[in-house]
């Protein structure tokens, strides 16, 4: 049974259409990303699953249960870190948490502590006083306190630092072998691509893939760059390849990875000298869904993709974002090497 | 890039963002003092009456105290006397809030931080929001001048009486533009400026007591405390009776003065901080504060201990106070005439009593709006939506802030009624049975307390983003129709919109049962409609 079931989920605030028809289904077990642009609807889904919102239509069960109609009962069973985390002002970190934990139904205390030493916090010092990375803190922690079934995060590491975003990798991971189910939505795809079985990738207010990322990565498109003895024709013809161009005596293509076979067959032919294969990398992936034209997105080189079509986002988020793309070039080097 | 540089734009954002309050304000004020200069002509309408009542003025320390001193048996002294203080009031908290609204309220929700961003200079804020709010002072006090003109006062009283008004605004806009740089919160700048307001009042009350009488009655030369008092200053111009222009310098000069300390003072901060450096805390959360009750009393004690003090300092001093009254009553039967037929009853001390309890009730009806509106305060920042996604439900979440508010409101009622009668009772020599008996009649006013804890509920339910405004001009309407509503001879069925109206002014007169029992049914029906439409709505909305 899945732990999160939602089914044509439409949720409007007076003109605006927040969901629109969004579906997601999250397995037991799983940690499973959430992804979309600023504003395409994410916040407004887990509100939802938290029963903090009410839908206007559609389904939604959290652990076999209505969020909406069950949501205290449902609360025991899961923790909540929200996107932008404030806390009682004039309480201390150490007293927000033990609140927050205590009003979910227990925490464990010996788990609070080896905690607050992990993220480095200081648990004496006054909520108002925290930076922004602090209170994001106190919020994971506060979460990660409590042995629940289900986490919620909503862009949980938006604020905090490289050497604390592993820490929280590793209490992703730790919650997860312990069984329990991690509902993750984030902008750092080095964190998505380092944690997620699955991920749904949403916009405005739709979802428009879903699936692991090998299985995504089997929808975009292999760059291929290839230098041969003779000009090489004939390629505009082959089913799945797209964007032929010649640079210098070299040709570029992009193929589709069902057609990879039938474009060999063809190059084979005109004298393969050199030849190097990109897989799409994540920041391609995404950005082929994320932005207004996708086979703009698709085509045009990390970097330039990354510049011209990123979400524009708070300086907050675009942070860790732009960080993420050299992470994803380490990761996706030696697999292109492979190929 | 100069310190001021996009001040005129900033000062453009306030208006845009306050338009509608200052609207409010700024024809508000003139309206108001309009209506009430027609209405005391109604009631005074001779140089014999006005002569009674100058002296009884003069000579009563409780009209010396709640009105300020009389300065003659001009028709513009009696209007000064009767609105003075109740107007002064208002535009001192008003200015008071617009100042922190604009300036620390930004800071601390980081607004300031993103203006800062931009080409903003380091003193554009705090000069933009003083800017506006001068103007709005000074622009009500025009229209005020123009309407108490219109109702038939001579012109240089009009003038002089309408410019102590907005002298009064535009003093409590310097002392809030200092306090905004104290404290790092807006409720804490907003408290600190409140409390200098209370303090000048008692400063100008005791003043005012202790004055002298002039030769001829109708007149009262306040003594020193008057003077280091901005509520009192006003007095001290003495519109309509020889006007003394200098004193409207004192305003002046403390926005001057002001203005200047509080740049100096944002000099040496930093935004978003204080000047008090915060203080660490306890590590763990002690296992009383890990409920919503006791989180409930975390954040109410500090403000309940601050409205504890001040209304028990107010009860006793009243009820001192009380014994005076006496004489008075004596001395003058018209106004013996006015405050029997305020309180209803045959005894004119348990009248005045009476009248003491209404207006504490009145005045706690703050504390509980401030209490509950917490709930919403915490909507805003988002952390009702954490507490909230912990297995807490709403019912219990809001029912809790409810009870917070209620048993408050019990506390500082009983303690109101309760100093109020050793008050009383020290100089009648009862202390005892006086503070068993007053505190009692006091707590039977908390049927109309628990109608304005039920209107804030209802409008926090079903209007969340006007639960602000809506809760206090609901008090605010409730303050006037109580203060004024008499002198405007306003028909019953307005003053019935009040609870307060509907509540047995004991000890005036015997309690009865039916009027409460009806107010604490509206009171229950009010909850419940708050906390059902806080279930079925979003939240945050
Ligand atoms: N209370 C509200 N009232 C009106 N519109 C809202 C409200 N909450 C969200 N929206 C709108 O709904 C849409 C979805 O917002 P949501 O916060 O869910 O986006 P998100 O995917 O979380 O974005 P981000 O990545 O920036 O956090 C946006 O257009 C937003 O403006
Ligand atoms: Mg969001």
């Amino acid at each position: 049974m899945p732990v999160i079931s939602i089914g044509n989920l439409v949720k409007t605030f007076g003109a605006i259409r927040a969901l629109d028809g969004l579906d997601l289904h999250v397995e037991q077990g799983e940690v499973h990303g959430f992804l979309g642009p600023n504003g395409s609807g994410k916040s407004t889904t887990i509100r939802i699953l938290l029963g903090l919102l009410r839908r206007d239509s559609g389904d939604a069960q959290v652990l076999g249960a209505d969020p909406w109609r069950d949501a205290v009962r449902l609360h025991r069973r899961l923790a909540y870190v929200p996107g932008d985390v404030s806390l009682w002002p004039n309480l201390t970190g150490g007293e927000a948490i033990d609140l927050l934990g205590q009003l979910r139904g227990g925490l464990d205390r010996r788990r609070r502590d080896e905690l607050l030493h992990r993220f480095d916090l200081d648990p004496t010092r006054r909520c108002r006083t925290y930076s922004k990375g602090n209170r994001q803190k106190v919020a994971i922690v506060a979460a990660f306190s409590s042995p629940v079934e289900l986490y919620v995060l909503d862009e949980p590491t938006s604020g905090l630092d490289p050497l604390m975003e592993a820490v929280f990798q590793d209490e992703v991971r730790r919650v997860k072998q312990a069984g329990a189910t991690v509902l993750l939505s984030s902008h750092v795809l080095a964190e998505v691509e380092a944690l997620c079985d699955r991920v749904s990738i949403i916009r405005e207010g739709r979802t428009v893939e879903s699936g692991t990322l090998t299985e995504l990565r089997h929808l975009t498109r292999t760059a291929v760059t290839v230098e041969t003895a003779r000009p090489v024709t004939g390629l505009d013809a082959l089913p799945g390849v797209h964007d032929v161009h010649e640079v210098d005596g070299r040709t570029h293509l992009e193929v589709e990875p069902a057609h990879l076979d039938e474009l060999l067959g063809q190059l084979i032919r005109f004298g393969v000298r050199a030849l190097t294969s990109t897989p799409p990398t994540l920041e391609q992936l995404f950005l082929r869904h994320y932005g207004d034209d996708p086979a703009a997105a698709a085509t045009g080189a990390p970097t330039a993709a990354a510049a011209s079509g990123a979400p524009s986002g708070t300086a907050a988020s675009g942070a860790p974002a732009a960080g993420s793309s050299d992470a994803d070039a380490q990761v996706d080097a030696p697999q292109g090497g492979a190929r | 890039m100069s310190a001021l540089t996009g001040t005129t734009r900033l000062a453009r954002l306030v208006l845009r963002r306050d338009r509608i309050r200052l609207a409010i304000w700024i024809l508000g004020t003139p309206l108001l003092g309009y209506a009430l200069a027609g209405s005391v002509a109604g009631i005074y309408p001779d140089q014999e009456a006005r002569l009674g009542y100058a002296t009884t003025s003069a000579s009563s320390l409780v009209a010396r105290a709640f009105n300020g001193p009389i300065h003659g048996t001009d028709l513009g002294a009696v209007v000064v006397a009767e609105t003075y203080v109740t107007l002064a009031l208002i535009v001192a908290l008003l200015s008071t809030f617009a100042v922190t609204r604009h300036t620390r309220q930004n800071e601390e929700t980081g607004r300031a931080e993103l203006l800062g961003a931009n080409v903003v200079g380091r003193y554009a804020p705090l000069t933009a929001a003083l800017l506006v709010i001068v103007a709005a002072n000074t622009l009500a006090a025009v229209l005020l001048a123009v309407a108490l003109v219109g109702a038939g006062l001579p012109l240089a009283g009009s003038v002089a009486a309408a410019a102590a008004i907005g002298g009064v605004g535009v003093a409590f806009t310097a002392i809030a533009a200092v306090t905004a740089q104290l404290s790092v919160t807006s409720r804490g700048a907003n408290a600190l400026a409140a409390a200098t307001v209370g303090l000048s009042f008692v400063l100008r009350a005791a003043g005012d007591v202790l004055g002298d009488q002039s030769a001829d009655g109708t007149r009262v030369r306040s003594a020193w405390p008057s003077w280091i008092s901005p509520l009192g200053w006003g007095n001290q111009v003495r519109a309509f009776d020889g006007e003394r222009w200098w004193v409207l310098a004192l305003p002046v000069a403390l926005l001057l003065a002001g203005v200047a300390l509080a740049y100096a003072l944002a000099e040496r901060r930093d935004q978003g901080a204080g000047l008090i450096a915060p203080r660490r805390g306890p590590a763990i959360g002690a296992p009383r504060l890990l409920s919503p009750t006791g989180l409930a009393w975390r954040m109410q004690r500090g403000t309940l201990l601050g409205w504890a003090v001040g209304l028990a300092v107010l009860g006793f001093s009243m009820g001192i106070a009380g014994d005076e009254f006496n004489d008075m009553i004596d001395a003058n039967p018209a106004a013996a005439e006015a405050i029997n037929a305020m309180g209803g009853g045959a005894d004119l001390i348990n009248a005045y009593l009476a009248a003491m309890l209404g207006f504490f009730a009145l005045t706690i009806g703050a504390y509980v709006v401030q209490a509950l509106l917490r709930v919403r305060v915490d909507e805003a920042d988002g952390v009702l939506e954490a507490a909230l996604a912990t297995a807490v439900s709403r019912t219990r979440w809001l029912g809790t802030q409810v009870l917070a508010a209620t048993l408050g409101a019990v506390a500082l009622l009983l303690l109101a009624g309760v100093t109020t009668g050793l008050g009383y009772g020290i100089v009648t020599g009862d202390p005892l049975g006086q503070a068993v008996e007053l505190g009692g009649a006091a707590l039977l006013r908390l049927p109309a307390l628990l109608v304005v804890a039920g209107v804030v509920t209802a409008i926090f339910g079903l209007l969340p983003r006007w639960s602000v405004v809506l809760s206090w001009t609901a008090l605010l309407v409730f303050l006037l129709l109580g203060q004024l509503g008499a002198v405007l001879e306003l028909p019953q069925a307005a003053l019935n919109v009040s609870p307060y109206t509907h509540v047995p002014a004991v000890p005036a007169v015997d309690p009865a049962a039916l009027p409460l029992l009806v107010l604490a049914a509206v009171a229950a029906a009010l909850l419940a409609v708050g906390v059902a439409a806080f279930r079925h709505r979003d939240v945050p909305s």
